[in-house]
Order: structure tokens, then C-alpha cells, then sequence
């Protein structure tokens, strides 16, 4: 089981507490798709993806990428047994979505380089290293039900 | 990977003028960083007195790390050819796990966004993440 102490319950805890969601949410999943264009494939419904200018822009983008946000909320809520929590939601981008689990790990790696910009220096090292746990326990969880 | 188009390298090197003055502050964040959190790192720094972030062996190294890879823009046409002696450095005498390069372009990634928020666009980002990438490349090159 994944531990954590109590210094980096508060990091993660005023992390998100400070986080707009409907700022930073469509930022990194726009970044996602500009930076590792691959990732484009799961998202054909969304429309005009053709270049940098038309994913920023793009609203299906912007709205999905808040709803991605908001699902680490349930790894907050629930900081001692991320594994159990995401179980469904590993089925469902297994079974249903069948989205390949790297994918997972660049999307938590712009979503750090979205945070880092907007903290600037007061994303330390240590608060770095905090998220990137954060992130990537979430990250093993839902590449747990994959068979 | 991909190899660097005309676009990727004019957006690198415009990009990274921007640097220029912050290369000891950025590469003293980016190797401490690395130290931070990636701890497995610190393995190839044991004969360091000091590995705490911002110390002066992490400064020293940063600023040969940052001299480098200002270096290596300079080289841009030719990565391979421009990095043969640091590859057969890091080949044959540092023997540093190329999966490395990786986990010190993330935290340079990560620092440039710290310093950069509205220089480093998302274009900005994918320039440099394929340059980093050119450059681990060419670094690894003469490894086997």
C-alpha cells in the first residue's frame, strides 16, 4: 500500500485546493494532444484537431479536459486506497475507451508542466516530487484492470 | 524518434535566446530537481559532499549541464556530430543509464515552465521536448 505522510497530504491537499479547474484542466489535455499528437486518436469525435491554433481553441477539448481534472478528485478524497477507487475507471478505459496506459503518464507529465507554470517558483522540489507520487500512483491505478 | 524539422529548430533556438543569462539559475533548478525526484539519480553523484538542492556541486553542475545544451542549439544541424566527444564521455567514462536523459529533460521541461509560464507554449514545449530528445540521442550514440 502507498504510503503517506503528513507533510505530503497537506502538498497535495493545497495543491488541488488552489487549482482552477477550468483554467488548468483544458491546459494540459491541449497540451497533451499538441506535444504527443498520437494521443489525438482517441479524440476523433472532437472535431477541428488539425493544428496547435484549433486544439486550444477547440471547446470539446476544453470541457473534457476540466471532467479529466475532476477525476482526481476521487485520488483526494480517497488518498489511502487509490487502487480500489479508480478499479471501475480502469475498466472503463480498458474495456470501453481502450486507451492505451503510456498515454496515462503524458497526461500526468503535462499536467506537471501545466502546474509548474502556474506556481512558478513556489513549485519546489520537494512539491514536485510530492505531485509526480501523486499522479503516478493515480497513473498505476488505472492501469490496473488492463488484462 | 522524429527528427527535427526547420520549424522545430527555429523555434528552439528563438526560444532559447531567452535563456541566455538564466543558464546557472535553470540548470541549478533543473539537476536539483532531478536529485528531488528522482532519487535514483543521485547514484551517479556519490562522490559529492553535498546533494542537497542548490548546493555548489548541484550549481557547478547545472552550469555544465546548461553550457552544454546552449552548445548543442548551436549544433543543431548536427547533434551527432556536434556531441561525439560528450557521447563518448557519457559512453565510455560517466556510463550514465541513457534512461536518464530522459528523467533530466523532464525536470528542464518542468523548470523552463516555471520561468517561462508565457514563453513556453505548448509549441514551445514540443520544439524543445524533440530537441532534448535529438540531443539523448546523440549523447547515446556511442554506447554500443
Amino acid at each position: 500500500m502507498v504510503e503517506w505522510s503528513e507533510n505530503e497530504r497537506s502538498i497535495i491537499s493545497n495543491i488541488f485546493s488552489n487549482l482552477d479547474y477550468n483554467d488548468i484542466g483544458p491546459k494540459a489535455l491541449v497540451r497533451c494532444l499538441i506535444v504527443y499528437p498520437w494521443t489525438q486518436r482517441y479524440f476523433t469525435s472532437f472535431g477541428n484537431l488539425y493544428n496547435a491554433e484549433a486544439i486550444s481553441t477547440n471547446p470539446k477539448v476544453a470541457a473534457h479536459g476540466i471532467k479529466v481534472l475532476h477525476g482526481l478528485d476521487r485520488a483526494l478524497k480517497n488518498m489511502d486506497n487509490i487502487k480500489a477507487t479508480y478499479a471501475e475507471l480502469s475498466v472503463l478505459h480498458s474495456e470501453k475507451l481502450h486507451v492505451d496506459p503510456d498515454n496515462f503518464k503524458l497526461l500526468s507529465d503535462c499536467l506537471t508542466i501545466v502546474v509548474a507554470g502556474k506556481l512558478g517558483s513556489a513549485f519546489t522540489p520537494e512539491i514536485q516530487a510530492t505531485f509526480q507520487k501523486f499522479l503516478a500512483v493515480v497513473v498505476s491505478a488505472l492501469g490496473k484492470q488492463y488484462h | 524518434m522524429t527528427s527535427l524539422s526547420a520549424k522545430d529548430k527555429d523555434t528552439v533556438k528563438a526560444f532559447w535566446a531567452n535563456v541566455a543569462g538564466k543558464e546557472e539559475q535553470i540548470g541549478c533548478d533543473a539537476v536539483s530537481r532531478m536529485l528531488t525526484v528522482y532519487p535514483q539519480t543521485k547514484t551517479y553523484f556519490s562522490h559529492w559532499k553535498d546533494l542537497r538542492p542548490g548546493s555548489a556541486p548541484v550549481r557547478k553542475h547545472g552550469a555544465t549541464v546548461m553550457t552544454a545544451v546552449t552548445d548543442a542549439v548551436s549544433k543543431i544541424d548536427d547533434l551527432t556530430g556536434g556531441l561525439l566527444s560528450l557521447s563518448e564521455l557519457h559512453a565510455f567514462t560517466l556510463r550514465v543509464d541513457p534512461a536518464n536523459f530522459k528523467v533530466l529533460a523532464h525536470n528542464l521541461l518542468v523548470v523552463l515552465a516555471t520561468v517561462f509560464p508565457n514563453d513556453f507554449t505548448p509549441e514551445v514545449h514540443v520544439a524543445m521536448d524533440k530537441f532534448l530528445a535529438a540531443v539523448a540521442h546523440a549523447l547515446s550514440e556511442k554506447y554500443r
